[in-house]
């Protein structure tokens, strides 16, 4: 029997497409065709080529944005994904504990981002904050304000106690879709505790973490609100990531041509990164 | 059409995006890719290529914008070759 070909249902698409259309590749072309102009207003633009990009590439401002960025989400990387492991680890598998934990686990998440900012702008104050109190009550010379390093300190920490639920619910979600054979299997053998972990946990949580890891990635390059709410972007321009970066030369100082190139610098790191991992993503899935 | 601020090389570009995609989709109907292994260390299927061929056409012309005072006209020179050799051995 022939099988009929009916393209039709494409057409049950296309309410998608006009609307990523005009909210995504519309407004994306617009700043295509900024980042190659000089513009004062609607009617005067001068056309000036790469000049834009020339411009920003050499610019030290957004090269050391840049290196912050990137060692931003290095150490968020870095802690964030063995400690949401870990955590996953030890949580209760049934029962009200387990309920409690998912719980509490996801108050950080529901927390908007300015919240976040201001709560540990208030919890790190030597003053009136109980953690910056603590800290200089027992010795310690923390200012966030003043000490690039305190400031970068807590502006990871923040980070880290508001993502790490995440990582933690993905790989709780990831262990529990591990069949108990395995872990009868492993019992069997009299396996350690540590190989279980190495030989059966680990590699059943790779999609999960890769995942976790795109998602942290992403999240943690286009950080913007927190360190504004935090630090402002100081001391000095310590904290003072690439979206602040943008948000200064776009709003602050209204050059649009720059940000224009700006941004689409930054969405071609971003869409490297995440083509990336897609790609592992995908391949990890096939060689499965 | 006049708050997009179009200019001449920015319509061609975007035209000529336009006019790859279209080809690409045509191309597929008439004879459907089947993914393979070429020099890439994955495999691909042809709109992958074209991605990849694209996306490092992208840096290459950033390179030469940001870091040598080369003409861009070698850059697309460049990603041009680039591009035919990704869609065909990549």
């Amino acid at each position: 029997m022939n099988k009929v070909e009916n393209n039709k249902a494409w057409f049950l698409v296309l309410p998608v497409v006009l609307l990523v259309a005009f909210s995504a590749v519309v407004p994306l072309m617009t700043v295509v065709n900024y980042s190659v102009q000089d513009i004062f207003d609607v009617n005067t633009a001068y056309f000036v080529g790469a000049e834009w990009y020339r411009e920003i590439l050499q610019d030290p401002r957004l090269q050391d944005s840049l290196v912050r960025q990137f060692i931003f989400s290095f150490f968020v990387l870095l802690i964030e994904i063995p400690l949401g492991i870990a955590v996953a680890l030890m949580m209760p598998t049934k029962g009200r504990g387990a309920s409690l934990c998912l719980i509490l686990l996801a108050i950080p998440l529901l927390i908007p981002l300015n919240v976040v900012g201001t709560i540990w702008q208030v919890f790190g104050r030597t003053d009136i904050g109980l953690f910056g109190w603590a800290l200089t009550s027992i010795g310690i010379d923390y200012n966030y304000a003043s000490n690039p390093i305190d400031a970068w300190f807590t502006v990871l920490l923040m980070d880290v106690w508001h993502w790490t639920s995440l990582v933690a619910l993905l790989c709780y979600s990831g262990l529990r879709a591990i069949p108990d054979a395995y872990y009868q299997a492993a019992s069997i053998d009299r396996a350690s505790g540590w190989a279980i972990f190495r030989y059966i946990q680990l590699p059943k949580l790779q999609s999960v973490l890769v995942i976790g890891v795109l998602l942290r990635f992403m999240d943690s390059f286009m950080i913007y609100t927190e360190p504004f709410v935090l630090t402002g972007g100081g001391p000095g321009n310590s904290t003072t990531f690439l979206s602040q970066t943008l948000t200064q030369m776009a709003i602050g100082q209204f050059d649009v041509g720059p940000a224009a190139a700006f941004s689409l610098i930054y969405f071609l790191i971003v869409l490297l990164v995440s083509w990336l991992f897609f790609t592992t993503i995908s391949h990890l899935d096939k060689a499965k | 059409m006049n708050w997009m601020a179009w200019t001449l090389p920015t319509a061609v570009f975007f035209i000529s995006i336009a006019v790859i995609l279209i080809c690409m989709t045509v191309y597929e109907i008439k004879s459907p890719c089947v993914e393979r292994k070429g020099f890439l260390p994955i495999e691909t299927t042809r709109g992958d290529r074209l991605f990849i061929g694209l996306l490092a056409s992208a840096y290459i012309h950033l390179l030469f914008a940001g870091f040598s005072e080369m003409s861009l006209w070698i850059a697309l020179g460049i990603s041009c070759v680039w591009l035919a050799i990704v869609l065909r051995w990549g």
